[in-house]
């Protein structure tokens, strides 16, 4: 059993957002808390709440959105910092991290000395990189046998009291210090077998433990026998993890070399499913997996990364975006600060490999219902994901048609990948299983296409086939030569004879109709009021020109 | 692929055949050739042999106009900016999706066109270049081009009504049209109850048209009458 240090931050998206511990605020994703400030934290917000009860508990809380790239830049750092005392620190999400501490703990004099020269590396980098104060930033680090001991042990050190707090668990008596642990400590994953461990009268660790494994595994299967493991203080994988055979690592290189992050994470998207690709043939899964990335002046920046359940595709691309942004996002901090012991890369990356360090039996997996799509499908999602990997992933976009008066609000765009709206009559992203599933439920603000207001105000159809969205600025001139205008009546001065369209040769209207005012949230400060016309010129061209702030703008063209 | 709607009338057989360049172009000062083009890519996608799209430098594509003309817009990527790579963009495209319309970039080189055009005549998808003489000009002169040569508007007044229904005259010409070479046809583009359809013959003024001028002829007699 690996003797190992976990150093995690309870409320690490807070910390990155450079929240102070001691001001109220929250981190908020799809209307949900995910972290709060400690300060929050004795106001009653507890992770989970809605953002409006969490307003309504700690009402001069701050509201912060979360953001995984933030979190994952600002941990990079501090992976950095805890490097330089010891290697093979193993990433398992930004704000936690292992690390095996059988060397380091006799160089620097046992676990207690490791553990809280380890916090206090990481909370000055902390202080230094998000610019909260050293102690108060909230380190946690917990020092048991395995992982999962030393992950609770972490949780639990805080919770005591004190900032910056070690709790070691002394070799050997793990299975005696879990004991009285509620069941819900298993964390995630294991939620359900939680509830129902708890709905069966087995309320703490010490009971669940005390049961014949045998019978365990034929009740709750494979994943209650690994949970049955934990909480007996055992390594639940010890047989089955081995070392992949070489061909296993998949890498990619970049001629020329390559400054973008999308651009490199995109490749990282396709060598993540290479490698489950590679994977799924010998039936394994992995659980750790390091991701190197190579620049043309020979640096590198190697990470390993952990994850409790498997990995899969979308999740392995996401670790390496992280890994690269945590890096490139440093080139321009240490440029401010000076020498800061560690820096950026200076150059374009030449290489990305993803190589599974650690892989066991896949114990499978329940595939969808609808099966795979067809071929053409997966052709044009593999086209499409070609082009963002050249061009961004914002290059490729999709329309969907959305509530709206002027032309351009009735077409929300949303970049190819993301989940369209719930409801709308569409094929889910196509190629790519299982990412952003909750993508389409965030939130509640905005309406689904399938509603119809009826949004009076809108023209009739047929549409302009050309929808302005640069401003083109018209000049409206009636028949005596004078400016057209639209009073405050929502009438015209004068009917309007000739049109110049950004200072072109003036044409003549031949017909036209209007104008139709439009005056929107006029409730408050983002409103705005317009006047349309439409005009058909002598050449048989017509355009929809709007009059808005005192000018005429041509908004759309029937091209 | 069959090119269903009124639109099929324009093609051999009703239908393009796949590996083709279209151009959709019109003559100068004349507008319409973007109405076209979404037309004809309706007209694809609705047929079986065209399920995917893309639509390469439309900066200010008229989607609710693309969705009116039948194109489903869950199964049209739109790539607005290509920027410098363009032609390696629509190569990836011609790919992977069935027709890829190309507004081209300001300049275009002889041997990028060449191999798009070759590209797509191997992988068996149709490029159709949207007004491919405007600018700098496409050089390779495509299998089939549909050219509107007039456009106009129905059911707007002086001062009344709104744009309604528009009637366009297209010549279809091109090395892989073996029968007439530019036939001319015309078509309610959209018609009246927003249907494109093909219009009888100029010279007999019917259907749309006609009821609109009647619809503001009475208008016109009211609003004198309460004047």
């Amino acid at each position: 059993m690996t003797r190992t240090l976990v150093v995690s931050y309870p409320d690490w998206p807070a910390v990155a957002a450079g929240c102070r511990p001691d001001e109220p605020a929250v981190v908020v994703f799809a209307n949900r808390v995910i972290a709060a400030t400690p300060a929050a934290r004795a106001e009653g917000v507890v992770t989970g709440l809605r953002r409006r009860e969490a307003q309504a508990r700690c009402p001069e809380a701050e509201v912060v959105a979360a953001d995984a790239g933030r979190d994952a830049r600002a941990w990079e750092p501090v992976v950095a910092a805890i490097e330089a005392l010891t290697p093979a620190i193993e990433v398992i999400a930004p704000g936690e991290a292992a690390l095996a501490t059988r060397g380091p703990s006799r160089y620097f004099g046992g676990d207690r000395a490791l553990g809280e020269l380890v916090a206090r590396t990481a909370d000055s980098t902390v202080g230094v990189t998000v610019g909260v104060a050293g102690a108060s930033a909230g380190c946690r680090v917990g020092v048991a046998d395995g992982r999962f001991v030393a992950g609770l042990a972490a949780r639990v050190a805080g919770s005591g009291g004190g900032g910056g707090s070690v709790l070691v668990v002394d070799k050997g008596r793990s299975r005696q210090w879990l004991a009285p642990h509620h069941v819900s400590v298993l964390g995630q994953g294991y939620e359900e077998l939680a509830g129902l461990l708890v709905r069966l009268g087995v309320h703490t660790l010490g009971d669940f433990s005390g049961l014949p494994a045998a019978a365990v595994l034929g009740r709750f299967g494979t994943d209650g026998e690994t949970a049955h493991k934990l909480a007996r203080g055992l390594d639940p994988r010890p047989v089955k993890a081995r070392t992949p055979p070489p061909d296993m690592a998949v890498a990619a290189e970049f001629d020329p070399p390559e400054m973008r992050v999308e651009a490199a994470a995109f490749v990282a998207k396709s060598l993540a499913d290479q490698l489950l690709d590679r994977l799924d043939r010998e039936g394994l899964a992995a659980t750790m997996v390091s991701i190197e990335a190579q620049t043309e002046h020979g640096e590198s920046l190697v990470r390993h990364w952990r994850h409790d359940g498997a990995l899969n595709a979308s999740a392995l691309a996401e670790r390496a975006r992280w890994q690269l942004e945590g890096w490139l996002a440093g080139t321009g901090r240490e440029a401010g600060r000076g020498d800061g012991g560690r820096s950026g890369p200076t150059a374009g990356l030449i290489l990305l490999r993803i190589v599974p360090e650690e892989v066991h039996q896949d114990n499978g997996r329940q595939m969808g219902f609808w099966g795979g799509s067809a071929e053409s499908d997966a052709r044009a999602a593999r086209a499409f994901a070609r082009v963002q990997g050249l061009l961004g992933p914002d290059a490729v976009m999709t329309a969907v048609i959305a509530g709206g008066r002027g032309f351009a609000e009735q077409v929300r765009l949303v970049p190819w990948g993301d989940s369209r709206d719930e409801g709308a009559s569409t094929p889910p992203v196509r190629g790519r299983p299982g990412q952003r599933g909750q993508g389409g439920q965030r939130g509640g603000g905005t309406r689904s296409s399938t509603e119809q207001p009826p949004w009076p105000g809108r023209l009739e159809k047929p549409a302009p086939a050309v929808v302005h969205h640069e401003t083109t600025e018209a000049q409206l001139l009636d028949a005596s030569g004078n400016a057209v205008e639209v009073n405050g009546r929502g009438l015209l001065s004068s009917p309007p004879c000739t049109v110049s369209i950004s200072g072109a040769v003036p044409r003549t209207i031949s017909a036209w109709a209007g104008p139709w005012p439009l005056e929107e949230r006029w409730w408050d400060r983002g409103g705005r009021r317009r006047a349309r016309l439409q005009v058909q010129l002598d050449n048989g061209d017509a355009h929809v020109i709007s009059r808005e702030k005192g000018c005429w703008w041509v908004e759309a063209s029937y091209c | 692929m069959e090119v269903r709607g009124a639109l099929g009338g324009l093609f051999p057989l009703g239908g393009v055949q796949r590996g083709i360049t279209v151009g959709v172009d019109s003559r100068a000062g004349v507008a319409g050739s973007v109405s076209l083009a979404l037309a004809v890519t309706g007209g694809l996608m609705a047929g079986d042999g065209c399920s995917w799209a893309a639509a390469v430098g439309f900066p200010s594509l008229g989607l609710v106009a693309a969705a009116e003309l039948g194109v489903p817009l869950d199964r049209l990527a739109l790539v607005a900016e290509p920027g410098e790579r363009w032609p390696l963009v629509v190569a990836s495209l011609l790919d992977g999706v069935d027709l890829v319309l190309l507004s081209q970039p300001a300049r275009v080189r002889a041997p990028d066109a060449r191999r798009l055009v070759a590209r797509a005549r191997e992988r068996g998808s149709v490029l159709l270049l949207v007004e491919p003489s405007k600018r700098m000009g496409w050089p390779e002169s495509p299998d089939v081009h549909l050219d509107v040569e007039s456009a106009s508007w129905q059911g707007l007044g002086a001062g009344h009504g709104n744009l309604r229904a528009r009637r366009l005259e297209v010549t279809v010409g091109g090395r892989r049209l073996a029968g007439g070479r530019h036939r001319r046809v015309s078509f309610w583009l959209p018609g009246a109850d927003g249907v494109v359809e093909v219009a009888a013959p100029a010279g007999t003024p019917a259907g749309p048209g006609e009821r609109s001028d009647l619809d503001h002829e009475r208008e016109r007699a009211l609003v004198s009458a309460v004047g």
